[in-house]
């Protein structure tokens, strides 16, 4: 492992919120390497900052503080849109809401990552259609979202996060809206995800979920106490 | 991303609120469709004056009493100081000239056994007026050289006093009174229609003589004078003038061709039909804050979406389009829409009054929706592109 370079390097990130005249300080200089083929659970109590780790793990914020370098480059200094084209090649995400848009079939709520990658209609389709075959939903391609389980509709959250073949998965509490049995299936399409060569960082505060991972990182009052 | 798949987009987001998408779109119908209607009747009185004005016999210059460019005496009353001696001159000593025809009008009423046709316009002119004015003649005939000079009670009569007096019987030889003289019928004219609620077959002509007599009046209203050529209107405006000015001073009078006329009268509808224009853009822009404000509500109900898409790699320009799509097709919707019922309005309209579709009202009224959604939507469309990805998409 250790003769990889990682995927994601955090050197001493910190992160303030300002509220007002009160700076609050949710990171507190962390640091930390994922390497490719890694399977991280990252967690930790509420209010501990594992979100905000998440959000610039993910490139959604920018730390106040501290050098982020994903997949080689630094995107500490990176404009709005350039960070919109990292999330968008590097990075699939599935959230504990699913977020998949209501007015849109499951394939087209696959193609979505796609759309914005300028991949050509058809393409995209074919794609979507073999990502949602892997998930197990090929059966259910045109149905909306309200016609699906919510284990059906994480499966298709996650058969998005795989189209533009991003290296890393980034699942927040991806199970924490379903049942056990929806969230075991969840599991086991991130493992699977995992053998076969993704990166998976998983946010999550449940305790029987993270020790599912290779390696779990503790965050508590925005710094890694293990 | 392409336009393709953007219209797609924003095609499905209006079609998900249909009502609120069509209630929207009302405001910009009515915008435009006030635009092409307005513009249509403006420009279809514009054509009517014209036609009105070009029917008249050819070659004419008006001479009419006032100052020239319209300058009024103080309470805008214009003194009439031109009398029938000054066209019996002008027709005595212009060589260029073809005919000349002096005209006094007067509002009278007329009488005939115990029916009554109040506010009719008496014409008095010389017996050439007809002709020269090309007003023609259905039934009977005008009053003659020697009528004229006789001072004959003779008249013609339009086909309004016709139907209201004789309940459209034949009225010729019968006898009338108007004012306070009986006088017989010798003409009926042709029908002329009406415009403005002026009913232009409510009308009488008589013998400028008698007419004069009659009412007591010693003026005329207007002397028309009829050139050889159209080549000789510059001659023989020159030459009235000079003769004219022997008797009377250069704010006594002025003298009009049809093509002075028209362009005052054009002048005149064109000012008409801009301010109609405006009024009606007044409001297409009320139907553009519609647009802009049901925009805005918009992006706010779709903050998550608008997360999710960044999330996954949306730009601001991605955004940006989206929403300002979205603008544009419901105020180009309105717009199209508007544009038919407008022409459907004005093509109605023009078979009971004046009314004539302009294709620059179109382009104008159909550019002027695209530029009220691009305007309108694109406050709302910078707030969403604006959007933090985390906060858009933690927004419940």
């Amino acid at each position: 492992m250790a003769s990889k370079k990682p995927i994601i390097s955090l050197t001493e990130i910190k992160k303030d919120y300002q509220t007002g005249d009160v700076t609050t300080q949710v990171l507190k200089g962390i640091s930390l390497s994922i390497y490719p083929g890694d399977f991280v659970a990252i967690t930790g109590p509420s209010g501990s900052g594992k979100s905000t780790l998440m959000n610039i793990v993910g490139v959604l914020d920018t730390p106040t503080h501290g050098k982020y370098i994903l997949n080689g480059s630094d995107i500490t200094d990176l404009s709005e849109d350039e960070l919109a084209d990292v999330r968008n090649r590097e990075i699939g995400f599935v959230f504990q809401s699913f977020n998949l848009l209501s007015r849109a079939s499951a394939l087209e709520n696959v193609c979505l990552p796609a759309i914005y990658a300028g991949t050509s209609s058809k393409d995209r389709e074919e794609k979507a259609m073999q990502l949602l075959t892997k998930v197990g939903l090929a059966e259910r391609v045109h149905n909306k979202p309200n016609q699906l389980s919510g284990g059906q509709q994480q499966r298709v959250a996650i058969a998005r996060a795989l189209m533009n073949n991003p290296e890393i998965i980034l699942a927040d509490e991806p199970t924490g809206n379903l049942d056990t049995k929806s969230g075991d299936d969840v599991m086991n399409i991130l493992k699977e995800l995992n053998k076969n060569g993704k990166t998976i960082i998983l946010i999550t505060h449940e305790h029987d979920i993270a020790k599912q991972a290779k390696k779990i990182i503790h965050i508590k009052d925005g710094l890694i106490i293990n | 991303m392409d336009i393709n798949e953007l219209i797609r987009l924003s095609l499905r987001a209006l079609i998900a609120n249909k009502l609120r998408s069509v209630l929207t779109t009302l405001g910009i119908i009515i915008g435009v469709f006030a635009i092409i209607l307005l513009v249509s009747l403006g420009s279809g009185l514009q054509k009517y004056i014209t036609a009105q004005i070009s029917s008249l016999g050819s070659n004419l210059i008006f001479v009419i009493p006032g100052a020239p460019g319209g300058a009024r005496s103080p309470g805008g009353i214009v003194a009439n100081k031109l009398l029938l001696s000054d066209a019996q001159t002008l027709s005595f000593r212009l060589k260029n000239i073809a005919d000349v025809a002096p005209v006094i009008q007067q509002a009278a009423t007329v009488k005939y056994k115990n029916k009554t046709d109040k506010g009719v316009s008496v014409a008095g002119s010389t017996y050439n007026y007809n002709q020269l004015l090309n007003i023609p003649i259905e039934k009977g005939i005008s009053f003659t050289k020697a009528q004229e000079q006789s001072g004959a009670k003779v008249v013609i009569v339009g086909q309004t006093l016709v139907t209201k007096l004789f309940d459209g019987g034949d009225p010729i030889g019968k006898s009338i009174i108007v004012g306070n003289s009986r006088f017989t019928i010798i003409g009926i004219l042709a029908k002329r229609g009406s415009v403005f609620g002026i009913d232009e077959d409510n009308t009488i002509g008589m013998p400028i003589t008698i007419a004069q007599r009659e009412f007591g009046i010693n003026n005329v209203n207007v002397i028309y004078l009829s050139a050889k050529s159209p080549d000789l209107i510059p001659t023989v405006m020159d030459q009235a003038t000079r003769i004219l000015l022997r008797r009377l001073s250069a704010d006594d009078f002025n003298l009009q061709t049809q093509d002075t006329a028209l362009s005052t009268i054009n002048n005149v509808t064109n000012i008409l039909s801009i301010a109609l224009g405006g009024i009606a853009s007044i409001a297409l822009l009320v139907g553009g804050i519609g647009v802009a404000n049901i925009m805005l509500v918009s992006v706010t109900e779709r903050t998550k979406e608008i997360g999710l898409r960044k999330a996954l790699g949306a730009k601001r320009k991605d955004i940006l389009l989206q929403f300002l799509l979205e603008a544009v097709m419901l105020s180009v919707g309105g717009g199209l829409v508007g544009i038919i019922l407008g022409l459907g309005a004005s093509l109605i309209i023009a078979k009971i009054f004046v009314s004539q579709v302009t294709p620059w009202s179109i382009f104008l009224a159909f550019s002027f929706s695209v530029a009220v959604g691009v305007i309108f939507g694109m406050a709302p469309a910078i707030k969403a592109s604006k959007l933090s990805p985390i906060e858009a998409l933690h927004y419940e």
